[in-house]
């Protein structure tokens, strides 16, 4: 996994609350078996006039103008500013691969979705929690000012704004700790085989079902 | 010190390990696996050179992307990426060694639906899979929910997982449910009331009364739609009815086994005294047949009420959620719910396939028949045992001679990844759980509603109040 440590990038406003994860990425591209290859189709339903379907050249396909993503002012764009319950719905996991193979390596929300935000870290994606009036405030920045690039700190838990405070976030430790270095979260727990070991050994007295 | 919460009892009696951080190791006892969120997490297995940790302990099916017509291998599924992901998980789970029940194997189905039949899932246990609506199984008064393709890589891989834990909230409902009212008219209106996100970070336990008057399956359809209620788990305490509902299943235990088995399951119950971190009672009596609206579970109505005005609404993210959705569904506030036409009709999905679902169905289409104006009607078994039952009722025939279809086992309708599909602008009377903007195809309306409502939609050809469907 890339680590993550630091993020200066362009920020783009997807004004909507309780965006789920089939409008993130429809249920139609989830049929591939691979992880990549997801970006084209983000947002598929609102970023383009047409249905989309897995294995087209989406380069080709009619535009939805007016979908922020399609806008001049936010091509580039690597961090997600977007409204509460983001990510709701199925616990594919197509959606962070999908916003991370298009450029975003973070979103800020008032709220995530419990599976959602759990599936970021996974990946490496990293979802920020401010509260709604400053991501109320991010929102009128970003509108105003076109270009507008912010910096995430992961070490000092900070979202800093080209202009204004620096914006402090809460991250679980152990989370944070996996980001900063990019650590393997399966080889991580295999470390301690022998605990799960020992824990099987007492189940399988107590309820030797489990185990037949 | 207070007593504990079922949920307190499962997460305790899994913790493998506490981090400093404050998060934890869990043990899994449990994992469900289907085509769709499972190659990613084998192709990780593969790259790393790694083998699963325990075999017994998962067990496969297909069921998202299956036609719901008879096919004989994977070879006649046309859409070809179907195709292969169906072929991928056989042989994925032929070379890990993982028991699959596949095409042609009459216990295939939809996992939700699956696992508890076999047996596969028991009280006690924790259970997970890459499906959010595996907090179904939490029935059984078990910890299931749903995770991520990378999860149930680490799951394969250690037989554990990394889990924070949840919050308590209770959910009681007391009272006698009124006639025509069924476990889904129960979800949904917690759903109403509590919001999809006001169960955000916690493990919520429905409880009270009209609770346990409702059987295992019934229970299973409130679990199930825990997760829109934005819950990850929903569970509720062993009972006899849980007990009678495991005994005898292929993978429940057996002799001398049972009897420890049931021991120890009467325990898993909350503690007269434990305390909640939230808890939501509802009267039984206030809850009538519902019928979602929008394009949220969240935005839903009973039957005999009228469709609700944005206006109305104080906060400002909702009130602009509303008006897309009355924009998406093609709806006005303030029309009748019973003027709302239904296009196509849809039985099914892990929230509603089970036997019991079916004959609720069956009751209100026998000797009645589909409305003309409405296209098509389906009914879909949750796996090839209901489906052998119903046949054995009867139910069937029913079906068939009412003009709806009778389908294969598999989540169909419900998602869309199939051939089963709505068209742009239909709209559908629908026993699943999510009404998501082109969830059931694209452009496509659904109404969530129970089995018996969606059948009398079909023979009426808009909503109709289930309990005056006699006058109708
Ligand atoms: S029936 Fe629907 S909700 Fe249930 S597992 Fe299948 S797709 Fe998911």
């Amino acid at each position: 996994m890339e680590k993550f440590i630091r993020q200066e990038g362009l920020v783009a406003p997807l004004d909507r609350a309780n965006v789920d994860t089939d409008q993130i990425i429809p249920k139609q591209f989830l049929k591939s078996i691979k992880r990549t290859g997801f970006g084209p189709n983000l947002f598929d339903e609102w970023r383009y006039l047409d249905e989309g379907f897995p294995g087209q050249d989406s380069s080709q396909r009619p535009k939805n103008e007016g979908f922020v993503l399609n806008q001049p002012r936010y091509q580039g764009a690597s961090i997600l500013l977007t409204r509460r319950n983001f990510g709701c719905g199925s616990s594919r996991e197509h959606a962070p691969w999908a916003l991370m193979d298009f450029g975003f390596k973070a979103i800020i929300a008032p709220s995530f979705a419990d599976i959602f935000y759990n599936n970021c870290f996974k990946n490496g994606l990293l979802p920020i929690v401010l509260s709604e009036d400053n991501v109320e405030a991010l929102f009128r920045a970003v509108e105003g000012k076109e270009g507008l690039r912010i910096t995430i700190d992961l070490e000092q838990q900070q979202v800093i704004p080209e202009s204004g405070e620096p914006l402090a976030f809460e991250i679980d430790e152990f989370r944070k700790h996996c980001l900063l270095n990019g650590l393997d979260e399966i080889g991580l727990t295999l470390n301690e085989a022998d605990t799960i070991r020992a824990y099987e050994a007492r189940r399988a007295e107590r309820e030797p079902w489990i185990f037949q | 010190m207070a007593g504990k919460t079922l949920y307190d009892k499962l997460w305790d009696a899994h913790l493998v390990t506490e981090r400093e951080d404050g998060s934890a190791l869990i043990y899994i006892d449990r994992q469900i696996i289907h085509e769709v969120t499972s190659p990613q997490a084998f192709e990780g297995l593969r790259l790393a050179g790694r083998k699963p940790w325990r075999t017994g302990a998962s067990v496969a099916t297909i069921d998202h992307n299956v036609p719901t017509t008879p096919f004989k291998s994977a070879a006649e599924i046309v859409d070809q990426t179907s195709r292969i992901q169906v072929q991928t998980l056989q042989d994925n789970t032929r070379e890990f060694g993982i028991t699959e029940f596949g095409i042609g194997d009459v216990r295939q189905g939809i996992v939700h639906v699956m696992a508890p039949e076999q047996g596969a899932v028991l009280p006690g246990m924790t259970v997970v899979c890459g499906d959010s609506h595996t907090s179904t199984n939490g029935a059984l008064a078990c910890l299931a929910h749903g995770i991520g393709t990378s999860e149930v890589e680490h799951v394969l891989a250690t037989q554990t997982l990394v889990a924070k834990k949840m919050q308590n909230m209770r959910v009681a409902v007391e009272g006698d449910l009124g006639p025509g009212v069924t476990a889904k008219d129960v979800v949904l209106h917690i759903i109403g009331i509590i919001g999809t996100a006001g169960g955000t970070g916690y493990a919520i336990e429905f409880a009270g009364s009209a609770i346990r008057g409702l059987s295992l399956e019934g229970r299973m359809t409130i679990c199930n739609m825990a997760i829109e209620a934005g819950a990850r788990a929903g569970m509720v305490a062993v009972d006899q009815t849980t007990i009678d509902y495991v005994e005898g299943r292929p993978f429940a235990p057996k002799g001398e086994d049972w009897d420890k088995a049931v021991d120890y399951w009467r325990t898993l119950v909350s503690d007269a005294d434990a305390e909640f971190d939230a808890q939501v009672n509802i009267d039984a009596a206030d809850i009538r047949p519902q019928v979602s609206w929008g394009t949220s579970p969240e935005m839903v109505v009973p039957v005999d009420a009228m469709l609700p005005d944005p206006q109305a609404e104080s906060d400002e993210v909702k009130r602009s959620g509303m008006q897309r959705a009355y924009e998406y569904m093609g709806l006005k506030p303030g029309i009748p719910v019973t003027d709302i036409q239904v296009d196509r009709v849809f039985i099914g999905s892990c929230t509603n396939s089970r036997i019991e679902d079916l004959r609720a169905a069956a009751e209100v289409a026998k000797g009645r028949r589909k409305a003309d104006s409405v296209k098509q009607v389906l009914v879909v078994p949750g796996s090839g045992l209901v489906k052998q039952q119903a046949e054995k009722e009867g139910l069937d025939k029913v079906f068939i001679a009412a003009g709806f279809e009778w389908r294969e086992p598999g989540c169909s309708m419900c998602l869309a990844m199939n051939p089963d599909r709505l068209e742009a602008g239909e709209h559908c009377a629908s026993t699943s759980n999510r009404n998501f903007e082109g969830r059931q195809g694209n452009g496509g309306r659904t109404h969530l509603v129970s089995p018996a409502m969606a059948a009398a939609a079909a023979v009426a050809g808009h909503f109709v109040d289930i309990r005056e469907l006699d006058q109708a």
